[in-house]
């Protein structure tokens, strides 16, 4: 299929693209990578009138350490951080999930900032950089912003970002020498997760198990209160609103959560130190 | 030194690996100059009355060339109560249905005047699952009083199962699934000024779709020509020609300009027939010693909103291979076909006999578990035994030759079936989280069993070359390079002086074509015969060019050339001065193949999968296959198909499905949705090889294009079942998927 | 809009509609017609080809998003006077083909995964080409295929 008609056009600044998005308001969105608009576009299930391209914005693509926290740029790809040396070695879970996304093609082509921006909780970027105490950097006509990572993700799709506002970076706390693990259960593994679970430390992420990623509270609480892991992970469906869907209902999901949640504490504990 | 037998690496990849194929989308051909652009407005609804069609707004869009709807059509469509129209009129009756039709210059102006398009629908209420739709509280069609488009309920004989010590019966669903060839369905057609149409379609069979075309539009055949360019898949989804392709000739006739159709995905996941769809239930009764004396199978086909092949060619099929490799006494089969507000069920790979297999298949399995005998063991039993051929089954087959327990000893004794069996008794003594199923399938099939014939035309040039016509239409099989092969070895020409066309009604106007696993062994077949005329009319031409009288003169097929026999230095004549010494005529034959008997491929599958207890999901493992379908002349070839098979049968056990709601919106339409099979779900595959010619063709070969996928499915079905049948898990539907095979697991623990 | 795009080492201007999608580009605009359409929803891979050497799904790639970059498709990859690139060879070798739709992409999508790979095992094979449906061959011969050009062992 192909997209409702729309004008193109290229940032090549920040600040430019914060000026376009100002310009077009509702009308307009955001291209970064693409992977996540663009195919809603061919099902016609969006129809921006602009497209604000930033891809040219490379200076948004980079990861460094700064203290002790890890900055990653907001249009750094998916390949780009499975890949980088920098993030195995300081925030392996991010980058092991980066390489978990998609396809290859796909890894070429999407970015961080968009997967986050785009919200989706079936995505496994987010949940990841809720485990990871995440805090995003939004930068709109009265500057820079950071906003944490708990409070960012507010209903399906749908974030704290201002429409003249776009992701510049992602910061996560280093993560060196904290057991980490990513369960993603699929049918295909070119699906999306039916459900997943990304744990850092005794921080639990769950994707898709309602309508935005969530933290399994029940199960951190648990953890801290001395509970061990199979016993953490009894609590990893409470509060969740999971999709019911033929394939996997609300209740088999919730099973899986337990079950994938059990699963990535006791692999987490055995990953310390931290390693891909 | 012959070829036959040896790996040939195909003829056809050169132009596939670095230009791309020329698939319909991709032609630029002269006649289409200027083409305008296609697009059907399809029903998003299941069933509804239409109330209205606004095409004002998108006649006004620009870039339209044409908006149509069925009132503009002045082309009559089949008679009957049932008849499928060409574009829906006043009623629909499947999410995809063909309402309208959209031309424009452009093809990126296609769907914005798609939306433009205004149908007011009234609903209907959908008739979705197979017994609402037997009740017949919602009829399809008016003036009918009954969905069921085929077959009938027949008493069953009450005393069928009186002697036997153990009954089992079951329903079973064979599930619906999408053929999904990786091209999509397209056209490109033009009108001559000479008042003919040609037409380029992406089908299985272009004679056939030109008689449709001409049918349909009321033209006699000769005015029209089919082309079939490459064709990127088929899987029996392709055969002949669908009513878009008539839609498309009319309109073209209709605006004056050649027209281009290539629909989207979604599109072909809704509108291009689906296969399968089956549900049965199987009987199945014998004696503890694992005989097996009586087996009843009854059939509900789906036939989806039109009564196309599943109204009655699958179940027939069904019916017909219903026992399997089994001497059963008594086999009972009925079958109905019935309609429902879906897409319309037509053939995909198998076509029938997968279902049957499946059913006798999952029901010796069920046999076997209940009297406490191992599968293989039970099978072994009951095989039709290689002595008894050709046998006649209760069902009417005549199975032309067989090795079922030899195959089935060759894949137990390839997988090592006794040591699976051991690492599978130890992980459940162990308590394992990750347990192992094995699934066996024996079965046998019926390939080019439509009884129709095949034509072909060989044809030595001037220059010493062949030509070959086959009515077949490969489409990805390496059917060029088999028919060269054997060309190759009748003649002595190598294979790069050999050139195979097919698919041009025009030069190959009497044909069948490509379905049923029936290309070489007719098309192959009926080329030798051909082949054979040549060489008796080239026999003469060469004896009066040696001066030697025609039954001393012998073809050297190692040298390509006529000699007098035993005199090899007495002077040779080459093809290509006997073909110049042929005459006006040339030096040809061209044959048809009337009398053509079905063969019965068989073999065995062997899978085996890991199932995680906990999340339900199992994993295919290894599996191993016997297909024999008789003498192999490209063993390259002959494992792609067995390849691509098994891929495809596993896919159904494992994970595809095209699914409705209980509205009949379909809810796996695009591929995002519906589980196509990748790299990361299948193991490498491993063949074992066996090879039991026919009786019933001069090349004593049977069809390869279906067998493996026949196999596989209830292969891995039952390895599924068996790989949680310790916790008293009999039987899981397919697609197993994880939350199938986790319900499974809870409701065998809480006993239900 | 206006648009600058090298493919398979020849510069490329064209004005093209914005909407335009780089596959459609190639397709239509220059009627490189190798690479294929064969989903609405970047499942199937069949338009992948080589972005700044890199494996992309020319369906979801715009035109203008390529603008100033370099694409690569199976045309390109055949040699000057005709050689076969190591994995076209290998494809046919091994029958990694039949219908040969999905084979322009899934040679492209290959040919980018030994880039990054040079020597993978059958499983990465799997893993790598989890992108790229082929509904013919079953993969196995495709996996064959990339163990092949990348002068290893094909059964690994």
């Amino acid at each position: 299929m192909i997209p409702v008609g729309f004008s193109y056009r290229r940032a090549s600044t920040v600040d430019e693209a914060v000026g376009l998005l100002g310009e077009y308001g509702d009308e307009g969105k955001l291209l970064a990578g693409g992977h996540s608009l663009l195919p809603l576009m061919k099902l016609r299930l969006a129809a921006p009138e602009v497209l604000v391209d930033i891809a040219p914005l490379a200076d948004l693509r980079y990861v460094r350490t700064d203290g002790d926290t890890v900055a990653i740029g907001a249009l750094s790809r998916y390949h780009d951080l499975h890949h980088d040396e920098v993030l195995r070695q300081h925030a392996p879970l991010l980058a092991h999930v980066a390489g978990a996304i998609g396809d290859p093609q796909v890894r070429h082509r999407g970015t961080i900032g968009g997967s986050l921006a785009h919200a989706d909780a079936a995505a496994d970027l987010p949940a990841a950089l809720l485990a990871s105490d995440g805090v995003l950097v939004a930068q709109g006509p009265g500057g820079r912003r950071e906003i944490p990572a708990g409070e960012f993700f507010l209903d399906p799709f749908t974030t704290a970002l201002q429409p003249d506002e776009l992701l510049v970076e992602i910061r996560v706390p280093g993560q060196d020498g904290v057991g980490w693990a990513f369960e993603k259960f699929t049918r295909r593994s070119i699906d999306w997760a039916i459900v997943g679970v990304a744990v850092l430390g005794q921080s639990v992420g769950l994707i898709n198990m309602a309508g935005t990623p969530i933290r399994a509270t029940r199960v951190e609480e648990a953890l801290a209160g001395g509970a061990n892991p199979a016993e953490a992970a009894e609590l990893a469906a409470e509060g969740t609103s999971p999709p019911d869907e033929p394939h996997a209902s609300a209740a088999y999901r919730q099973h899986l959560a337990r079950v994938l949640t059990g699963r990535a504490l006791e692999r987490a504990a055995g990953r310390v130190p931290a390693g891909l | 030194m012959s070829v036959m037998g040896t790996r040939v690496v195909r003829i056809e990849d050169h132009k596939l690996i670095t230009s791309g194929g020329s698939y319909v989308d991709d032609l630029r051909e002269p006649e289409l100059t200027g083409a305008v652009h296609a697009m059907f407005v399809r029903s998003p609804i299941a069933h509804a009355r239409i109330g209205s069609i606004d095409v004002s707004a998108a006649r006004e869009a620009p870039g339209v060339v044409g908006v149509f709807t069925a009132d503009d059509l002045d082309i009559a469509f089949a008679p009957g109560p049932t008849g499928e129209p060409w574009l829906a009129r006043d009623r629909v009756r499947y999410v995809g249905e063909p309402v309208a039709l959209v031309l424009t210059e452009h093809p990126y102006q296609l769907a914005d005047v798609a939306e433009l398009v205004d149908i007011d629908y009234d609903p209907l209420d959908a008739v979705i699952d197979l017994d609402d739709a037997l009740s017949g509280r919602t009829l399809l069609f008016d003036g009918t009083d009954s969905n069921v488009a085929g077959g009938k309920a027949k008493p069953f004989d009450e005393k069928l199962f009186d002697d036997c010590e153990v009954v089992v019966t079951r329903t079973i669903t064979n599930q619906r699934v999408a053929p999904a060839p990786l091209e999509v369905r397209g056209a490109a057609c033009a009108w001559g000024e000479d008042g003919r149409l040609t037409m380029w379609l992406s089908t299985q069979n272009a004679q056939i779709a030109r008689d449709i075309l001409a049918g349909g539009l009321g033209v006699d055949p000769g005015t029209v020509r089919v082309i079939a360019p490459d064709v990127g898949g088929g899987f029996g989804a392709k055969i002949g020609a669908d009513p878009e392709a008539v839609v498309l000739g009319w309109a073209s006739r209709r605006v004056g300009r050649p027209v281009r159709w290539f629909e989207t995905r979604s599109e072909n996941l809704t509108a291009m027939t689906h296969g399968r769809g089956q549900r049965h239930t199987v009987t199945i009764g014998g004696r503890r010693d694992g005989t097996v004396l009586a087996y009843r199978l009854e059939v509900v086909q789906d036939a989806g909103a039109y009564p196309r092949a599943g109204a009655g060619m699958l179940p027939g099929f069904t019916r017909l291979m219903a026992p399997g490799v089994y001497r059963i006494p008594r086999v009972e089969v009925a079958t109905r076909s019935v309609l429902t507000n879906t897409t319309p069920i037509a053939a995909y790979r198998g076509a029938g006999r997968p279902e049957a297999t499946a059913a006798i298949e999952r029901a010796m399995d069920l046999f076997a578990a209940e009297i406490g005998m191992d599968p293989a063991e039970v099978r072994r039993i009951n095989f039709i035994r290689p002595e008894e051929f050709p046998y006649t089954t209760p069902s009417g087959a005549s199975y032309d030759t067989g090795e079922y327990a030899k195959a089935l000893d060759a894949v137990l004794s390839a997988g090592g079936y006794a040591e699976l069996r051991a690492e599978q008794a130890r992980r459940r003594e162990a308590g394992d989280v990750v347990v192992l199923g094995l699934g066996i399938a024996a079965y046998v099939e019926i390939t080019a069993g439509d009884g129709m014939g095949e034509s072909g035309r060989v044809d030595v040039n001037p220059d010493g070359t062949v030509t070959a016509y086959t009515g077949s239409s490969p489409h990805g099989q390496g059917l060029h390079t088999s028919l060269a092969m054997l060309l190759s070895d009748q003649f002595g020409v190598p294979m790069d002086k050999i050139t195979i066309r097919h698919g041009d009604t025009d030069e190959v106007p009497k044909a069948v074509g490509t379905f049923a696993s029936r290309s070489l062994q007719l098309g192959g077949s009926v080329l030798k015969q051909a082949g054979d005329q040549v060489i008796e009319r080239a026999k003469e031409i060469a004896a009066n060019l040696l001066e030697a009288s025609p039954d001393d003169v012998e073809l050297n097929v190692d040298q390509g050339a006529w000699q007098v026999r035993g005199a090899p230095s007495g002077g040779t004549v080459t093809w290509a001065q006997v073909a110049a010494a042929a005459g006006e005529d040339g030096l040809s034959a061209d044959v048809w193949y009337g009398d053509v008997q079905p063969t019965f491929p068989f073999g065995a599958h062997l899978a085996v999968v890991e199932v995680d207890t906990l999340t339900g999901k199992a994993v295919l493992r290894r599996i191993i296959a016997v297909d024999d379908a008789g003498p192999v002349v490209n063993p390259v070839t002959f494992q792609g198909q067995r390849h691509g098979g098994l891929a495809q049968g596993v896919a159904q056990a494992l994970l595809e499905e095209m699914s409705y709601d209980a509205d009949g919106n379909p809810t796996t339409a695009t591929l995002a949705d519906y589980p196509f099979i990748t790299a990361t779900e299948l193991p490498d595959f491993e063949l074992v090889d066996m090879a039991t010619p026919t009786t019933r063709n001069p090349l004593g070969v049977k069809g390869i294009g279906e067998a493996a996928t026949i196999g596989s499915t209830p292969a891995v079905q039952n390895a599924v079942v068996d790989a949680l049948a310790h916790l008293g898990v009999r039987h899981i539907e397919m697609p197993a998927t994880p939350q199938r095979v986790w319900q499974a697991i809870n409701d065998a623990r809480e006993g239900r | 809009m206006k648009v600058t795009i090298e493919v398979n080492g020849r510069s490329t201007v064209e004005e093209v509609e914005d909407r335009t999608l780089l596959v459609h580009y190639l397709r239509d605009t220059l009627g490189l017609t190798a690479t294929n359409v064969g989903c609405d929803t970047t499942s199937c891979g069949a338009c992948t080809v080589l972005l700044d050497g890199e494996s992309v799904k020319s369906c979801t790639v715009l035109a203008a998003q390529a603008d100033g970059h370099r694409v690569t498709t199976v045309e390109g990859l055949t040699g000057e006077g005709g050689e076969l690139h190591p994995v076209q060879r290998a494809f046919s070798n091994q029958h990694g083909l039949q219908c040969g739709f999905c084979t322009p992409g899934m040679i492209m999508a290959s040919v980018s995964i030994l880039a990054e790979n040079p020597k993978p095992t059958r499983q990465e094979v799997r893993e790598a080409l989890e992108g790229n449906l082929c509904r013919c061959t079953g993969y196995h011969n495709i996996v064959s295929a990339v163990m092949e050009a990348s002068g290893q062992e094909v059964d690994g």
